[in-house]
């Protein structure tokens, strides 16, 4: 995967399959690192599953058997000079469950991949899950991009996010906020 | 700046619509988005057909889903096409050929034989 925001696409996609209707994504944007944390209202995971995250031959899926999705991450994080925290109330131990996965990034390590598209990762996130309650946030040098699946759907209604018409207004939103703020 | 009256203005339009056409999808494009479909380049693919599907006024019979890993990673990006109790599984697509499917299955009912998986694994 030659962009970060893949990797963020592939992470936000473990809170989607762990059943969360709530999931935030982060990114922050900061002197010498980049930082993003997925945090969902998921089923979690017990500290044994934790543990075995970064073991590329542990997945839960029954479709194949390795997982490399925390393995790619940790070791590009690792890379340049970050790090990747995972935290994690799995929903047999509390009411209060959910994952917050946390990765960071050196942003001027030789190593460092650039964000890439994150306006087309969002827009896969919603169109895959549009009953999922996303909330993005970058935080750029420059300013603020925010996005509020939640608010959308105050004005929409019973209409969809993935209605290819919405899907376009919020690719356009998007874009408009990022121009805002790389002009500033 | 897209206001959120554009955003109501959508609304108000799609209401009815939405309700009709969740009756009337005859088919159903699925788009593999587990980890290996992502590194594979799926994310391009997928968008090809949501934006393809919609220029093509077919939105109102196709709809385009996504799913996990189905176990055969080495053929990711993988789309699958229902239809009806027919199921065609295209292997290594890209936005480009995404764009020829559309056109020549999904549109014109005849199936690109050389992007799927029986022709690619012999």
């Amino acid at each position: 995967m030659d962009e970060l925001s893949l990797y963020v696409l592939d992470i936000t996609m473990n809170s989607v399959r762990a059943g969360a209707d709530a999931i935030s994504v982060t990114i922050c944007e900061e002197g010498d690192w980049l930082d993003f944390t997925v945090t969902d209202n998921g089923c979690g995971m017990t500290e044994e599953q934790v543990k075995k995250l970064t073991d590329p031959f542990f997945t839960t899926r029954k479709t194949r058997k390795v997982g490399l999705g925390i393995p790619f991450l940790t070791m590009l994080a690792e890379m340049t000079g970050g790090f990747v925290r995972i935290t994690s109330t799995h929903e047999s131990v509390s009411d209060d469950h959910g994952t917050t996965t946390h990765a960071r990034f050196g942003r001027n390590h030789i190593d460092f991949i650039p964000l890439g598209d994150m306006i087309e990762t969002v827009l896969t996130l919603i169109q895959g899950s549009p009953d999922i309650n996303f909330t993005y946030t970058h935080k750029t040098d420059g300013g603020t991009v925010y996005l509020s699946c939640a608010e959308l759907r105050e004005i929409l209604e019973d209409v969809p996010l993935n209605e290819p018409e919405v899907l376009a207004w919020i690719r356009e939103n998007l874009r408009e906020q990022y121009d805002a703020a790389s002009a500033s | 700046m897209k206001s959120l009256e554009e955003l109501k203005a959508i609304k108000a339009k799609m209401q009815d619509k939405v309700t009709l056409r969740t009756s009337s999808a005859q088919t159903r494009v699925v788009v593999g988005m587990a980890t290996c479909g992502i590194a594979a380049g799926a994310r391009p693919v997928l968008a090809a057909f949501v934006e393809g599907i919609n220029e093509a006024g077919l939105s109102d019979n196709v709809i385009v889903t996504q799913t996990g890993c189905i176990g055969i990673c080495q053929y990711e990006p993988v789309v699958e096409v229902f239809n009806g109790e027919e199921k065609v599984t295209y292997v290594k697509m890209t936005a480009e050929r995404a764009k020829e499917v559309i056109e020549k299955h999904i549109k014109g009912g005849k199936v690109v034989t050389e992007y799927t998986i029986g022709d690619t694994a012999k």
